[in-house]
């Protein structure tokens, strides 16, 4: 026996829940003194980076053997089961990553808080609330500490309520996630099924039939589906992400966001056993019309924050089509490709959390500078906030997946695994694949679009308002956030093979394969399938553009003409363009609206044209439905409203009326009860 | 075999008189008139469960039969007269509904309970199936009653003529315990403070028991 006394891994991990907890009463104490931003903030930096640490270490030491522990709370038959395994491992790093950038973030980003004692006890709440959601190991911890997650982002996004629009965020917020709530509760007791056992262990034992499977996959793609922000259930997203202080937002979106798909994951992957094929049919489609969609809302968006809130939505479409395939292969036994798509699935989570927290982080440094988030008003920051300028352009270059950051390796695995469909025995399947690739591949062209146009639109160009003009650089910490994600962002696209390595005791775990081992292959490639098959380099690739770019450079500035020319600069047509005149974010979005948008938004253009004699301008006036509101959400909305006025005349009865209630209700019960025994 | 012949004819003739009795209650328009009927109802339900104590041969049913006796068909009507009197309403016409429209839904109500029971307890003892059916109809007439009346003392009265139907139901079957009994008095009896002392709060505040003027206090009309 070891003398040591051996804390086991998943017990460190819930000591820093426990430490994050003590941190959220500490900051109700502290709350409303001047020090409490630094002292709570730098308190959830310390325990997110020795969480990451931990989490690291188990996923990259012993994955393969997990580590459980028993609380005695919850369910007195059942305590509250714990347990870290190498998901749970990947997905705490995920977690604390985002927590620990967040914590930087505001350390320099939460002394501009308003009110921070709405803020400051929250936010350690919620990171606890994450950690515990992926250490559960019960179905009913698992739905504890999903509610108190979503509860205290819910209090985070009513943070400033009194802002216009922040309290009907809040509200549809909190409706989207009991109903996500309700549906995990039923997939939940589904799976636990007559013999009522809660411990996953126990659920992963047991055999379920087809009927419950499909049911299971259903709620768990309308529970985890809703927190996640797959159409047509993300109707809360760009709503309670942007309401939210921007580190937030970057948590909500970067982070919980795969909290979500976690739970997915771990349901769908592990609890439910081995798949159907049909199974993965709904998830590649919701997917496809998820990253379609979600990309196209934010690409006619131009509010930043709502943008990026959007962009998430596309992003998770892409991660729910990698699941979709890793489940149709793994239905096939074809485990090299189901293995290839799972993991691209998880890189792009791990990328997604970088970038996406990059550029919210980004999108808090042009608030906090300029206090707007309306891309009109904003323009030529990249002269007044040069640092903040170049950590998001590397953001929006890694998220519209280009060579070399991280972003296109994630995309590009995934189309690798698209490329296997041909593999696939089922010609649903082997039809449908490659269309959904080719949802992705527009999903990746928009995304690249979109955010040329809130790069654009937000940085270059010159100021369209005093504010942008104005606008200073923010400080050291937000800064330093910001670039270590970036460099992040950069490491990922470089040493992927890394990363795949580091991933593949998941795939191990959840789908009994792997992929090729990449540490063998010369100078940092990485073969997916096979080298003859295909290859990625993103060292040669990141020095061709290094090299290409700086010869051009030097050809440039060594063969063209250095001879001085003044003359009156195009205008155009313009000849004094006010900065209001410059091409804005609609007209960016223009052709893409004439092309998608009659469809998804049955857009119109209004040119509102004075009659002559008239001085006042012409006027053109975009008319944009978001037809999922319209169409599903908003009868919902009507139905109740009428149904809840009607049954309001109940509230205002007699006390005869009443009791006649009562009585008719007995009679009829009894005269069923005659007319059918 | 005459005997249980007897018996049965007996309890049945008692049990149809309680249902007799709630339809002479439904008739009545007066608070007065509509107290002493009660006191013939609860006077009557005494009887019944005496006679069950005799022939079930159970002596604790007596003292259920003398509680029913005393409380209900002297203690309760008395007490109600004087709250009548002190509140001056015994010249008020309080039926909500016409007395015809009443009548026929009670007999609808009796016919139904008659055949849910007679259907419901095909193998049970036929003195209880018949009993039974009976008490349903008193425990239905009695909520009739309530829902009829616009009254607060009224509806007390009817509440308590379906407390009685529970009794004659409890009674009726074998082996009941006297605890129940008690409890079921002694809940008949605190329902009856408790709604004396609501009716006199009522009268402080409205100068009236209608129960409509409730309403109007909740901002509610007519």
């Amino acid at each position: 026996m070891n003398s040591a006394v051996v804390i086991s891994p998943v017990a460190l991990q819930m000591s820093g829940v426990a430490a994050l907890l003590v941190t959220a009463i500490l900051a109700i104490a502290l709350s409303r003194s001047e020090r409490a931003t630094a002292v709570i903030y730098g308190a959830t930096l310390a325990i997110c980076a020795a969480a990451l640490f931990g989490a690291l270490r188990a996923l990259l030491g012993d994955a393969a053997n997990s580590s459980t522990l028993i609380l005695p709370v919850g369910l007195p038959w059942l305590g509250a089961h714990f347990r870290l395994d190498a998901l749970a491992s990947f997905f705490l790093v995920v977690v604390n990553l985002g927590g620990a950038a967040a914590s930087l973030y505001g350390l320099g980003y939460g002394h501009h808080e308003p009110s921070p004692h709405r803020v400051l006890p929250f936010f350690p709440a919620f990171l606890a609330g994450m950690n515990l959601v992926v250490l559960a190991d019960d179905a009913f911890s698992y739905l504890l500490c999903w509610e108190f997650m979503s509860l205290a982002s819910w209090a985070l996004v009513m943070a400033h309520h009194r802002e216009p629009g922040n309290a009907k965020a809040g509200y549809v917020y909190l409706v989207m996630a009991s109903f996500g709530t309700l549906s995990l509760l039923l997939a939940f007791g589904l799976l636990a099924g007559p013999a009522g056992d809660y411990g996953f262990a126990a659920i992963r034992a047991a055999a379920h039939t087809p009927y419950v499977a499909a049911l299971v996959l259903i709620l768990m793609l309308l529970g985890a589906g809703s927190k996640a922000g797959l159409v047509p259930l993300h109707v809360w997203l760009p709503l309670a992400h942007p309401a939210a202080p921007s580190h937030v937002s970057a948590l909500m979106s970067g982070v919980m966001t795969k909290v979500a798909i976690y739970g997915f994951i771990r349901v769908v992957f592990d609890l439910l056993g081995p798949p159907n094929w049909s199974a993965s049919v709904i998830v590649l489609f919701l997917g496809s019309i998820t990253a379609v969609l979600g990309i196209l809302y934010a690409m006619m968006e131009n509010d930043l924050k709502r943008l990026l809130a959007y962009s998430t939505i596309e992003n998770i479409g892409i991660i729910f089509v990698s699941l979709g395939l890793a489940l149709a292969f793994q239905a096939n036994g074809l485990k090299l490709a189901a293995a290839l798509a799972f993991t691209a699935a998880l890189f792009h989570v791990l990328n997604h959390s970088f970038f996406k927290s990059l550029l919210f982080f980004g999108a808090g440094a042009v608030l906090n500078s300029t206090g707007e988030r309306d891309m009109d008003k904003l323009g030529g920051l990249i002269h007044r906030m040069p640092f903040t300028s170049f950590a998001v352009l590397v953001g929006c270059v890694a998220i519209s997946a280009l060579p070399p950051f991280n972003g296109f390796v994630s995309e590009w695995l995934m189309f690798q695994a698209v490329l296997q469909s041909p593999d696939l025995p089922q010609w649903a399947l082997k039809i449908m694949v490659p269309a959904v690739g080719a949802m992705l591949a527009l999903a990746a062209a928009l995304a690249a679009a979109t955010f040329v146009k809130a790069y654009g639109v937000t940085f270059l160009g010159r100021p369209r308002s005093t504010a942008a003009e104005t606008a200073n650089e923010v400080d050291r910490y937000s800064l330093a956030a910001m670039f270590i994600l970036a460099v992040l962002c950069l490491l990922g696209g470089i040493l992927p093979g890394l990363v795949i390595d580091a991933l593949s005791p998941v795939a191990v775990e959840i789908l009994g394969g792997r992929m090729p081992i990449q540490a063998n292959e010369a100078w940092l490639s990485i073969a997916p399938i096979a080298e003859s098959r295909s290859s990625y380099n993103g060292l040669l690739v990141m020095m061709f553009i290094a090299i290409s770019a700086s010869l051009t450079v030097f050809f440039i500035h060594r063969f063209a003409s250095h001879a001085l020319r003044r003359g009156p600069a195009w205008g155009c047509g313009f000849s004094d363009a006010v900065p209001a005149a410059q091409y804005s974010g609609a007209s960016f979005a223009q052709p893409i609206r004439r092309v998608f948008g009659t469809m998804v938004f049955h857009a119109r253009d209004h040119v509102e044209m004075p009659p002559p004699g008239d001085i006042r301008p012409a006027r053109l006036r975009i008319e944009l439905h978001d037809l999922i509101w319209e169409g599903m959400y908003a009868p919902i909305a009507g139905a109740v409203a009428v149904s809840s006025e009607w049954l309001n005349q109940l509230q205002f009865l007699t006390i005869r009326r009443y009791l006649s209630l009562v009585f008719a209700t007995l009679v009829t019960l009894l005269l069923v009860l005659a007319i059918w025994s | 075999m005459q005997m249980h012949s007897l018996s049965f004819d007996v309890s049945h003739t008692l049990a149809g008189g309680l249902v007799l009795i709630s339809f002479l209650m439904l008739y009545q328009d007066r608070l007065y008139s509509l107290l002493n009927v009660f006191a013939l109802h609860a006077l009557v339900l005494a009887l019944s469960v005496a006679w069950q104590a005799f022939i079930q041969d159970a002596p604790h049913l007596y003292v259920t039969a003398v509680i029913a006796l005393v409380f209900k068909a002297i203690v309760i009507p008395v007490a109600l007269h004087r709250i009548v009197k002190q509140l001056g309403i015994h010249r008020d016409i309080e039926a909500a509904v016409g007395i015809g429209p009443t009548m026929l839904a009670g007999m609808g109500l009796v016919a139904l309970s008659m055949v849910l029971m007679l259907r419901v307890t095909a193998e049970a003892d036929p003195l209880a199936r018949e009993d039974l059916a009976f008490a349903l109809s008193v425990v239905l007439l009695g909520l009739l009653v309530m829902v009829t009346r616009r009254n607060a003392v009224s509806q007390v009265v009817g509440f308590m003529s379906l407390e009685n139907g529970l009794v004659l139901a409890a009674t009726g079957a074998k082996g009941m315990p006297l605890v129940v009994e008690i409890s079921v008095a002694f809940s008949i009896l605190i329902a009856f403070i408790v709604i004396g002392i609501f009716l006199f709060r009522i009268r402080e505040r409205f100068d009236s028991v209608d129960v409509s003027a409730l309403d109007d206090y909740r901002g509610e009309h007519r």
